[in-house]
């Protein structure tokens, strides 16, 4: 951090952390003391215990960075303007109780005093009370677990490496955890799993759901794609773990090798549903870079009609299953079921329903003005020879279809001809303008009202005009208006 | 974070570093009133009142031993009345604006393809050919309404600590800004700020090498793992090259760990200096705060993300001698209701949001809107007169206010016929800048709304808005599923159907089994394969899930509620919830009464509730909330939705102890929003505040709508 003074002190002054100020000093060791009685007094103020360990750390820090190099203390006066301190008497007792304490604060549920006496603990910070003074100089050394993690939530250079047992490792974690800072969980994470086997690591997640999502959302992040798949597999989340496998893909940008590696992923646990997506997506792939490779060759030879009128925009390569259909509407589509780019053949592989194959090949065969090729679409013989016209996506659509690929109002007559729904059909012809349509309508519904507005919308001298006319002086209708 | 039984009154409301400024500098600070209470919801699966983030399916949350502190001191249900309701629930709306009232039958300005007449009360959208603007245009806030705090004061401190943070690096620089960055640091500063300190180039942090050749590099980036390596190639080609420069790291709004791990990794600590801009509140207008953090909704509730720095609540003695200035706090997570973001907004703000995409709370209006051949950034916040008074109208009465305006305008203009040479120097020098400038914004705002309805009428809204408004109510269901599917066959925006299914899931607890698998395949044929990504992300988040195959809960558990008491259905239907976390809409806007009985016409002019942010036809759940507690002065009585909720925890903190509070202050509500809010539901909670003599702040972790929501889950990248 690079503050001056000046900041430093604007910072701290506008800071909360009054603790450190000179003027609340006194407060904080008269409160050190009172906690101290507590402490004596009564055996379930957990709370206060752990203010206790955390003043009085402050307060070993201060006194080894007295004994230590002036430049330690211009550092430390950096850090925390904290230098007061220093005139400060100390409580004698201070000193040893704090190593005492230190390490018994909450590990994540909260310890009462007899079990931070009991054999366990002792025997870890034994060690530490032991410890010869000299070491106490690296003051950074010195926090406890919730120390350590306190000063990095507030965003502080603090080394982790003393925590070498794998208890006080998952202390530091538990006291991040509850501290919900992700920042903080994060770093003392990537300590853990610099320090800790992955085995070990893994089992010890396991069981802490927090920190084991924000491993996963950090592995994600650095991407880590090996570690993540080793977690899910030691956690069993074999829906995730192929997941997680599959979205590699995205970031392969060659045909080839993304086929390749779309091929690794078929076996993979996916759910029933997914596999076959996955099976697809392979197969679809697979066809495109045949397709391609053929079309490219066709169209660069210029032999070939079709490539030649409407030149290809773009590969079609990586692109949906259904634009891809569309395409082989486009380009391929009298080509008999054997050939891979056939729609016939694509449709069948794909088990693409009725209705969006219909939707995609009109699309298409209107795209190109193939009329005839719309009409053969919605054309069925019955068993009788007779033929008869049906949509499966109904004739309004087809229209609409049709009308935005700008057929001629003859073909649109045609076919909102088709449609069922009388007013429907009256509206799109209205909207598109078949006038006979319109016209022949209203004369089956004999609706004179309506023929006498739909002239007046019509240009004058027209031959709809004329047909309007006709029929309005036509004896042989009964308007029924 | 202070210890339980300990709580010092009143207490700071403090989120992360900007509200820490509060301490001594008294620096628009906001503290919570002695009377407030915090409310906060969140949904069961996660943890107790702490913020951890949660992720995926099957994760039970935190451990009950995880428990902060501050969750303990929390207590939940009893609230006491202390909020002056006013009087009456309504106010008069003649006796406080003026009406302006326009002779009948004048036809709007011509709008080209206004669609036809259609009669149905939800459907009737977009147009009401006689043009009256009336009293509720711009309607006033109640004269005892508590004034809002002044938050311009935190761009001042952004901009300030920017300032020092450049000068930090003597000299010339080049100053690289990561591109999410650089709309919130455009209200911040302009170009000409960073010049006069002494930023030479401004260059995007993106993924192609930049070639600066300045002697000192500054980033300006997000805390993210992708920008660190982008700018440890940048060092390290340097290194190969053998040139030294001086790098500057300035994250904001704070550094991460995992941040410098990287640039240690890199080999390149300590040839960087890292610096902290503690930026993480943008005003973006009078009374809308952003974090600008949109990538939060899919951290949080998709990924796992502890809150960058969580609000908290910490002692400081020194707000003990200050009056309160915020009576109530709202917390409130995106997924309780995640049904109002993703409907179509139909208020003018919203729908501007909708159509191009408002960024920090401004929006580039291209030539269809200019009618020249540029495109106009414009800022549209309170400070833009004609904005301010159609911002929250449902987008039918615009037409008429702005046409009834221009009229108005026309007026003031044709005055200057009748004018001696002395009255017109007059009206040159006063007046004539003020009307143009109101010309200027009211063609712009007229272009918008053309280009809108040109959009609109053009994907079929009305169709659109009738299947939402079916989808809300719970009719015709297939209906709805049959036109989602031919959305997807015909390759409709991938996003617009993503948002139809999700919509579909949400209200009718899922999709059933069959449903489901049909429109996914169908929508991986239409969109591409990889989506299968973005539906485990839905899934996951929520949004898009599968009726369980014995998915009988619902019959069971309303028999079993019929038989035993309320409490103990309470239980029962808990143990179900653990199975499969359900979103209950249906009963929840039952309870709410979300849908509002309306006989004859909604009139969307004088709106009567909330729901006209929805012409008329729901009430947005998140808002309802709010109504109905801050009427109760607690959950109590709402037991039953905050169990549909699947809200496990509702936090309440009542300090009704101190009576220092104001009643101004007490009717000054803070809203937060955690995965964003959308501008529909400021608009509804700003009519609720006008109604109850309210304001309303709202802080959000981003501006969202339902396209950013599903962006946010689209594993495909446009």
């Amino acid at each position: 951090m690079n503050r001056t003074k000046g900041d430093e002190e604007e910072y701290w002054n506008s800071s909360k952390f009054k603790a450190f100020t000179f003027d609340d000093e006194d407060d904080e060791l008269s409160q050190v003391v009172n906690s101290l009685r507590d402490f004596v007094d009564d055996d379930d103020a957990d709370d206060d215990l752990e203010r206790v360990s955390w003043s009085i750390s402050w307060s070993i820090k201060e006194t080894s960075s007295n004994s230590g190099s002036n430049h330690e203390r211009e550092q430390l006066k950096n850090r925390n303007s904290f230098s007061s301190y220093a005139q400060l008497p100390k409580p004698a007792s201070t000193y040893s109780l704090s190593s005492f304490f230190r390490g018994r604060t909450r590990p994540g549920s909260f310890q009462s005093l007899s079990d931070a006496l009991s054999d366990t603990s002792a025997k870890s910070y034994a060690p530490e009370l032991g410890r010869p003074k000299g070491e106490y100089r690296d003051y950074s050394n010195d926090w406890s677990p919730s120390d350590t993690v306190r000063r990095l939530r507030k965003g502080k250079v603090c080394s982790l490496e003393r925590f070498r047992s794998l208890q006080d490792k998952l202390q530091l974690l538990e006291e991040a955890v509850s501290m919900h800072d992700g920042n903080v969980i994060t770093a003392v994470l990537i300590f853990l799993k610099r320090t800790l086997s992955k085995e070990i690591l893994f089992r010890e997640l396991e069981v802490r759901q927090v920190a084991l999502r924000h491993l996963i959302h950090f592995l994600k992040e650095i991407g880590d794609q090996k570690l993540l798949l080793d977690l899910f597999r030691f956690l069993d989340r074999t829906e995730e773990l192929a997941l997680t496998h599959y979205r590699e893909h995205l970031n392969i940008q060659d045909p080839e090798k993304r086929k390749e590696f779309l091929k690794t992923c078929i076996g993979l646990p996916f759910s029933a549903e997914d596999s076959a997506h996955i099976q697809d997506h392979y197969t679809l792939l697979e066809r495109q870079i045949i397709i391609e490779a053929n079309d490219r060759h066709l169209e660069s030879a210029g032999q070939t009609e079709i490539f030649r009128k409407h030149p290809r925009k773009a590969s079609i390569l990586n692109m949906p299953l259904v634009t891809t259909l569309f395409y082989s509407c486009f380009y391929h589509y009298t080509e008999a079921e054997g050939t891979f780019s056939s729609p016939v053949n694509l449709k069948k592989t794909f088990k693409i329903p009725e209705k969006q194959y219909v939707l995609t090949a009109l699309a298409a065969r209107a795209k190109l003005r193939a009329w005839h090729d719309v009409d053969a679409l919605f054309t069925t013989k019955n068993w009788l020879g007779y033929t008869k016209k049906r949509a499966p996506i109904g004739f309004h659509r087809v229209v609409e279809i049709l009308h935005k690929n700008s057929a001629p109002v003859q073909i649109l007559q045609e076919y909102v001809n088709l449609v069922e729904d009388v007013d429907t059909k009256l509206n799109l012809a209205t909207k598109f303008k078949c006038h006979d349509v319109v016209i022949d309508t209203c004369r089956d519904l004999k609706d004179r009202q309506q023929l006498l507005v739909y002239r007046s919308k019509v240009d004058k001298g027209s031959a709809e005009e004329e047909k309007i006319d006709a029929i309005l002086n036509s004896s042989q209708i009964r308007w029924k208006n | 974070m202070s210890l339980p039984g300990r709580r010092p009154f009143p207490v700071t409301l403090s989120a992360g570093r900007v509200y820490r400024t509060s301490g001594r500098s008294r620096k628009s600070s906001l503290s919570l009133a002695g009377g407030g209470y915090l409310c906060r919801c969140r949904p069961r699966s996660c943890g107790p009142a702490e913020w951890t983030g949660r992720g995926g399916v099957g994760q039970s949350g935190c451990k009950p031993e995880a428990r902060s502190p501050e969750a303990a001191a929390v207590r939940p249900g009893g609230g006491h009345s202390f909020l002056h309701c006013g009087r009456g629930a309504r106010a008069p709306s003649g006796a406080l604006s003026k009406s302006v009232l326009l002779p009948e039958g004048e036809p709007s300005c011509a709008y080209p393809g206004v669609l036809p007449a259609f009669s149905e009360r939800r459907a009737s959208l977009f147009f009401h050919p006689a043009a009256q603007v009336t009293a509720a245009m711009a309607f006033p806030h109640r004269p005892d309404a508590p004034e809002l705090p002044d938050f311009s004061m935190l761009k001042r401190l952004a901009r300030d600590q920017l300032i020092y943070l450049l000068e930090q690096l003597p000299g010339k620089k080049d100053l690289f800004i990561e591109a999410d960055l650089m709309s919130p640091l455009d209200r911040i500063a302009n170009v000409s700020i960073l010049k006069q300190h002494e930023v030479d180039k401004l260059y995007k942090v993106e993924n192609k090498p930049a070639f600066s050749s300045s002697e000192q590099l500054c980033f300006l980036v997000r805390p993210r793992i992708k920008n660190m390596r982008y700018i440890a190639n940048l060092v390290n080609a340097d290194k190969m090259a053998g040139r030294t420069r001086k790098y500057k790291v300035i994250f904001s709004p704070q550094k991460f760990y995992a941040c410098e791990m990287v640039l240690e990794e890199e080999g390149i600590y300590g040839d960087v200096s890292c610096d902290e801009w503690a930026f993480s509140l943008l005003p973006l207008d009078v009374d809308l705060l952003s974090m600008e953090l949109p990538e939060f909704f899919r951290d949080y509730f998709l990924m796992s993300h502890e809150l960058w720095r969580k609000l908290e609540e910490e002692e400081d003695g020194e707000t003990k001698g200050r009056r309160p200035e915020i009576g109530h706090v709202f917390l409130l997570d995106r997924d309780v209701d995640f049904v109002t973001a993703l409907c179509s907004q139909v208020v003018y703000e919203g729908l501007v949001d909708d159509t191009f995409r408002v960024k920090c709370g401004s929006v580039d209006f291209g030539p269809e809107v200019t009618s020249s051949d540029k495109s106009l950034k414009v800022l549209l916040n309170a400070e833009d007169k004609v904005f301010n008074e159609i911002r929250n109208e449902h987008f039918s009465n615009v037409f008429g206010f702005l046409s009834q305006k221009a009229r108005n305008l026309q007026a003031q203009y044709d005055r200057r016929r009748g004018m001696d040479i002395k009255q017109m120097k007059n009206f040159v020098s006063q007046e004539l800048k003020g009307l143009k400038q109101e010309h200027r914004l009211l063609s712009l705002h007229i272009g918008a709304c053309e280009s809108i309805m040109k959009k609109k009428t053009k994907q079929d809204f009305q169709e659109l808005i009738k299947t939402e408004h079916a989808l809300l109510e719970g009719f015709s269901i297939r209906e709805s599923t049959n036109y989602i599917e031919e959305h997807i066959d015909r390759q409709v925006s991938p996003i617009e159907s993503l948002r139809l299914m999700c919509l579909l899931s949400i209200t009718e607890n899922g999709l059933i089994p069959k449903d489901y698998r049909s429109l996914k395949t169908q929508y991986l044929q239409s969109y591409g394969p990889e989506h299968l990504l973005t539906f485990s992300n839905l899934r996951r988040a929520g949004l898009l899930t599968e009726q369980a195959p014995g998915d009988t809960l619902t019959a069971v558990e309303s028999k079993v509620s019929k038989l035993v008491t309320d409490k103990a259905a309470g239980k029962i239907t808990d143990a179900f919830s653990s199975l499969a976390k359900r979103s209950n809409f249906r009963a929840i806007s039952k309870k709410l009464n979300l849908i509002p009985r309306v006989d004859g016409e909604y009139d969307l002019k004088v709106p009567r509730d909330m729901a006209y942010v929805f012409s008329g036809a729901y009430v947005p759940l998140s808002c309802r909330i709010i109504e109905q507690v801050l009427e109760r002065q607690s959950w109590q009585g709402l037991d039953e939705v905050v169990r549909l909720l699947n809200c496990s925890e509702l936090a309440f903190t009542d300090m009704t102890k101190e009576d220092k509070a104001s009643s101004e202050s007490l009717r000054l509500i803070l809203v937060v929003f955690l995965g964003g809010c959308t501008f529909s539901e400021i608009s509804a909670l700003r009519f609720l505040g006008r109604e109850k003599g309210y304001r309303f702040i709202f802080l959000t972790t981003a501006v969202t709508n339902s396209v950013r929501l599903m962006e946010a889950m689209s594993e495909v990248k446009a």
